[in-house]
């Protein structure tokens, strides 16, 4: 079988203005892609020739094996889509969308009511299925666009930055309920530009920069390529020379002094069972340390700085 | 261009139910059609008024009540003309941007279902929303008419009554369709309806006007003085069938006035044997109302299919 999602040398330009350029990327079964980007990098318009509602101007693109352009409905009924700030017809209630939705994608009676049932239990708005959504607020609206995704249920999963202006309490339950589907075996691509929300959830991530893919891979693997694969270990230690102490146990490739008492090491792996045994050996009271975990806002701004200095 | 798996039907009854309940649970349209009803039974009941004192003597009395009027009220005839236009643009003005206002537009469309069904259906869903309220309006009318005059009316009453009853649709469709394009290619409500307002008002108020002055300026200076008045009642003629209104007038006046032979300028060698006064059969006036129907119907088939095209390029990304 083929992967869910496979694109080669997509490109998609208005006029003069190229949004897409040359993005090849295979999404694999089962994981969650982030793609990450700043806004207006391309990223909506890669989702939309996934989905058939943009025609690209080059290359090709595969969902589910299909040609989203050739296929259309076929490969709409298999995805699920909760576009950016999704809306609905707000005089109407939150069951009333979902079940216009519903038949829309050739679903009807006693199995779109109970897919909608089970859908809004799983976002937790059973409680106001009957309320208009005008009265719903920005999270909520959000949750019942992804009530929405469910009831269809698709073979893929794309949500184009659902947690964009939801406050941090609703920002955390949204990526609960895509880390449950996720353990489900969904294949789930997302779409964000708060890389710190969503490195949690993500299997693997595509930065795109001006409508390019520069950097792929597991959030781990694009720490490595940018950082030279080097663990980063806090310590804080007391006692004479502890900085010559430190530079001088095997592994240590780097010591930099942080003030009071405290250290950055680089190593090549992960050298902190050596560190407590080496520390101790020489007098040098070890007070604390730490693994420094990479975060995605590090990478990101570590390799626009780089193409800031290339520039 | 690949050609396109599946069908571009699907869904389409979806969209007409859904926006035909928007429709009627809608206070703008509730609003509208109560009007209509109001102001179509107060010009009934005032024809019918007129009409008790000759009542013996009227072989269409059906038919006048549609067509006359008493002053200061217009013709329930007018009434039509005048209104219909009002509630197609009511019905269409935001039947496409809203969808992107709303945000809707690209969850809808990643719904397996192409645009044509979602267009399609909001066209036939302002169709069929019409078509109701007219129907409603033209049994109330036909039961009046029985209650206050208590004359059945002939076969060939209804008949004549129905062709101009689904005239009237056909009307509203125009006015419809061209609602629906401005709501396309603006991306605000209030532009689309204001810009659709504009354009019944100048067909409604100033084409007639506008109409006898180009004729009037284009009239030719050479040549007899009889051909030129006939140059510039034609073209003056020519000029004002561009409009709806014009068409729509020819057609209830073909189909409520038996007595109708002719639309434009007739010399008296064509009406040589002509009766004058005497009603035309049915069949004889719809051959011809079949020119200005045909004028209708072209018109809203071309608006359609101007919206189609312009829908079909739009992106979706709001």
């Amino acid at each position: 079988m083929s992967a869910p999602i496979e694109a080669k040398g997509l490109a998609k330009r208005y006029g003069s203005f190229t949004a897409v350029e040359d993005v090849s990327l295979t999404i694999e079964a089962g994981e969650v892609y982030g793609l990450l980007g700043p806004n207006g990098s391309g990223k909506t318009t890669m989702i939309l020739m996934i989905l058939g509602l943009t025609e690209a101007s080059h290359g090709d693109i595969r969902v589910l094996g299909l040609n989203p352009l050739r296929d259309p409905l076929e490969v709409k009924r298999r995805v699920g889509y909760l576009p950016d700030s999704v809306g609905f017809y707000g005089t109407m209630t939150a069951r009333q969308n979902l079940r216009y939705t519903g038949r829309l994608a050739g679903l009807s009676g006693k199995d779109l009511d109970g897919r909608i049932e089970a859908a809004l239990s799983r976002v937790r708005l059973t409680d106001v299925g009957d309320s208009r959504v005008n009265t719903f607020s920005h999270g909520m609206r959000q949750r019942l666009g992804l009530a929405e995704v469910l009831v269809k249920r698709p073979s893929i999963i794309i949500l184009d930055e659902p947690t964009t202006g939801m406050d941090p309490q609703a920002t955390q339950e949204f990526l609960e309920l895509i880390g449950e589907l996720k353990a489900e075996g969904n294949t789930v691509l997302l779409s964000s530009h708060l890389l710190g929300q969503v490195q949690a959830v993500c299997d693997r991530v595509g930065l795109f920069h001006r409508g390019r893919v520069v950097l792929e891979g597991t959030v781990q693997g694009i720490a490595d390529r940018i950082f030279g694969g080097h663990y980063r270990i806090d310590v804080t230690a007391r006692g004479a020379a502890a900085g010559e102490a430190l530079a001088g146990i095997p592994g240590v490739a780097q010591v930099a002094e942080l003030g009071d008492h405290r250290f950055r090491l680089k190593a090549k792996s992960d050298i902190r069972r050596d560190l407590v045994q080496q520390l101790s050996d020489q007098k040098v009271d070890l007070l604390e340390m730490s693994l420094v975990e990479v975060s995605l806002d590090e990478v990101y701004n570590s390799y626009f700085r780089e193409v800031a200095h290339a520039a | 261009m690949p050609r396109r798996g599946g069908s571009p039907w699907k869904g389409l009854w979806t969209v007409v139910g859904k926006e035909m309940a928007d429709h009627f649970s809608s206070v703008r349209i509730r609003i509208l059609a109560g009007l209509v009803v109001l102001s179509a039974a107060g010009a009934v009941y005032a024809a019918i008024g007129n009409l008790r004192d000759t009542v013996g003597e009227d072989p269409f009395l059906l038919l006048h009540i549609f067509t006359t009027a008493r002053q200061p009220l217009i013709s329930f005839m007018a009434f039509l003309g005048f209104l219909v236009p009002l509630v197609a643009i009511a019905l269409g003005f935001d039947a496409v941007n809203s969808e992107y206002g709303n945000r809707t537009m690209s969850r809808i469309l990643s719904q397996p279902i192409y645009r044509d069904a979602l267009l399609v259906g909001k066209f036939l869903a302002g169709l069929f929303t019409m078509a109701i309220v007219l129907l409603a309006l033209w049994l109330l009318i036909i039961g009046l008419a029985l209650f206050f005059l208590g004359i059945p009316p002939s076969g060939e009453e209804v008949i004549r009554a129905f062709a101009f009853l689904l005239a009237t649709l056909v009307y509203g469709g125009v006015w419809l369709a061209l609602s629906m394009m401005f709501s396309t290619v603006f991306r605000q409500p209030a532009t689309a309806a204001l810009t659709a307002l504009a354009v019944w008002l100048l067909f409604a108020v100033f084409w007639p006007m506008l109409t006898s002055v180009l004729a009037e300026a284009f009239r030719p200076e050479n040549g007899d003085m009889i051909t030129a008045a006939l140059t510039q009642v034609k073209m003056q003629l020519t000029l004002a069938r561009l409009s709806p209104n014009t068409l729509y007038s020819e057609v209830a006046l073909g189909l409520l006035n038996p007595a109708t032979k002719a639309f434009g300028p007739l010399f008296l060698a064509q009406m040589q044997g002509v009766l004058l006064g005497s009603p035309l059969p049915v069949t004889q006036s719809l051959l011809l109302v079949w020119p200005p129907v045909t004028g209708l119907v072209s018109a809203v088939i071309l608006l359609f299919a101007l919206t189609y095209v312009l829908f079909q390029r739009q992106e979706i990304r709001a």
